[in-house]
């Protein structure tokens, strides 16, 4: 009896250790970017890293501008947004509340099974269809560019907004539904006035997840971009982006250098833009649950 | 009328914009099952990448994604499962229980090649692992860690309240109730999204870049603390970093990944399929 209480009592500290691990490994992950990434501050001031229009981080004397990265980031982001936000919306829309019983269980692997593509065979893909056809649309000397990264990308956030948005109009009640119909509204007109008005909160959730999981994407990204460091003037300029460049020059770094600490400053970026759309989508989410 | 038209309007529109999600995704798998069937046969698959990677064989790059993915889950299942435990049977709905719930959601949203970062921070450097298949596994397996969690949470969930009520009235403790009335029942559950952590794990690039990742290496690892190849990383290092690959080895990389991902899938979709349909309560 004695030695059961006691085993119990171990069992049940494991189990609370194992509860806290996820704030601790945050809380890690966040020490060990600061650890490893604020040193370039002192060489670089903030205001000039992130405002800076030069990355030039192996020229003589470096420099570490972030700025063209943001830009490529932010255009690439928008780019698929543009496109995967109405698209998603009206698929997620046409799942939960049109197709039949039958067909939305295939749509509904359709999509899981996008979800469950590698990055690195979705960016293999880009690379050798997408890019060529770009290249020939519009007579360019690469296909590799901001506009096939934002396309491609589209597909990538496209799981997270289709199925997010989906649960959000199911958890629609049924009332709402049947009084439109009740009041002789059509099915189109109760679902898009009714049922998606009621759903916003879960569709920004939607769509803030789906632009988080862009703008963290890396290796699509660092596939059909073209990964040039400079501030595009159009979509069809070769662009690269934050994670792209971590993901493409910590292979040549030293250790501890300049180089090092910028790419892992840019890491710190990375995590704390992710944690605020999280953080606003998890918000989000509660209100919908509510 | 005219609301009638309307209707068929919208409902086409929304239609097409469903396919333009689904459509894609049957040409992708297509082109590649398509080309890369070709190349697909026993030496592709169990010999050495021998002329620069222009022929010859996968096999340590199938053997290494085994091996970082079996380590993801030796990690990442008893920590994701205790963490849901606790989660579901003992945290009260308090400040702190909200607060570990905020830290599983950004986990499962920072970029795949923060995770690289960090297990380059950590495991390759501070901890001394060096790039090594402990380091890659290890950093997969913090990665994965939400969605073992999650689907674990859920698993627990689903269980319904009667069970716990009678175990705990019959005299069990609270770690007999849940170990022996609310664990087997929720296993099924458990084992779906341990699978699909798997298929996430072996399809990840940027968490193995500079924690374990080889460019080429045609020898098979011996120890944890060997560097190895991944196919993930196999199939961007000769799409992109080296020129002449020949198109079937490109294309028959991608399917094995592809496949290798899918049946994984797969298996998990059927596993929950078959777990609905059999559940009594």
């Amino acid at each position: 009896m004695q030695i059961r209480k006691i085993k119990e009592f171990f069992i049940e500290r494991l189990i609370f250790l194992s509860g806290m691990m996820s704030i601790v490994i945050v809380a890690l992950i966040f020490a060990f970017l600061l650890k490893e990434g604020l040193s370039i501050f002192w060489r670089v001031p903030l205001s000039d890293f992130i405002f800076s229009r030069n990355w030039y981080p192996i020229s003589d004397p470096p420099q570490f501008g972030i700025l063209p990265l943001i830009i490529g980031s932010i255009v690439v982001t928008a780019g698929a947004g543009i496109i995967s936000i109405p698209i998603g919306i009206a698929s997620a829309l046409f799942i939960a509340e049109i197709a039949p019983r039958k067909t939305k269980e295939v749509l509904k692997a359709g999509i899981e099974l996008l979800a469950a593509i590698p990055s690195v065979v979705i960016g293999f893909i880009g690379m050798v269809t997408l890019g060529p056809f770009i290249k020939d649309l519009f007579y360019l000397s690469t296909g590799l560019t901001a506009l096939t990264g934002s396309i491609t990308l589209a597909f990538m956030a496209m799981p997270t907004i289709v199925s997010i948005a989906e649960d959000a109009i199911t958890a629609v009640p049924r009332q709402y539904r049947e009084a439109a119909i009740a009041m002789g509204a059509t099915k189109w007109q109760t679902t898009w006035r009714i049922v998606a008005y009621a759903a916003r909160p879960g569709m920004v959730a939607a769509v803030m997840l789906g632009i988080g999981r862009v703008i963290g994407e890396t290796m699509a990204v660092m596939m059909v971009t073209g990964n040039a460091a400079l501030i595009p003037h159009s979509i069809l300029q070769p662009v690269r982006t934050l994670t792209a460049t971590v993901a493409a020059e910590m292979g040549e770094t030293v250790q501890g250098g300049e180089h090092y600490a910028a790419l892992f400053a840019i890491g710190i970026v990375l995590f704390i833009i992710t944690f605020l759309i999280n953080a606003v989508a998890d918000i989000y989410l509660h209100k919908t649950k509510k | 009328m005219n609301v009638q038209r309307e209707q068929k309007i919208a409902f086409s529109i929304l239609f097409l914009c469903t396919l333009l999600v689904v459509v894609p995704v049957m040409i992708i798998l297509v082109i590649i099952f398509v080309k890369g069937a070709s190349a697909l046969s026993a030496s592709f698959l169990f010999e050495m990448p021998t002329n620069g990677m222009t022929a010859g064989g996968i096999f340590p790059a199938i053997l290494g994604t085994l091996y970082l993915v079996l380590g993801a889950i030796v990690f990442a299942v008893p920590l994701g499962v205790l963490s849901a435990i606790y989660l579901v049977e003992y945290s009260q709905d308090s400040f702190v229980s909200r607060i570990v719930k905020l830290a599983i959601v950004n986990l499962a949203g920072v970029p795949s090649v923060v995770y690289g970062l960090f297990g380059l921070g950590i495991f390759v450097l501070f901890l001394g692992f060096g790039a090594s298949i402990l380091s890659g596994s290890l950093t997969l397996g913090i990665m994965i860690l939400p969605v073992i969690i999650t689907s674990s949470r859920e698993a627990l969930e689903s269980v319904p309240q009667s069970f716990r009520i009678v175990s705990l009235s019959l005299g069990a403790s609270k770690w007999q109730t849940i170990r022996h009335s609310v664990l087997p029942h929720a296993l099924p559950g458990i084992l779906t999204g341990t699978i699909l952590g798997l298929g996430r794990a072996a399809g990840e690039t940027a968490p193995i870049l500079f924690t374990v990742a080889a460019f080429y290496l045609p020898k098979l690892p011996t120890s944890l603390f060997d560097q190895t190849m991944a196919l993930p990383y196999h199939l961007y290092v000769i799409s992109t970093q080296v020129p002449g690959i020949p198109e079937n080895v490109r294309y028959g990389t991608a399917l094995v990944l592809l496949l290798l991902v899918l049946i994984l899938n797969l298996a998990a979709i059927i596993l929950r399929y078959q777990f609905r349909k059999r559940k009594k309560w």
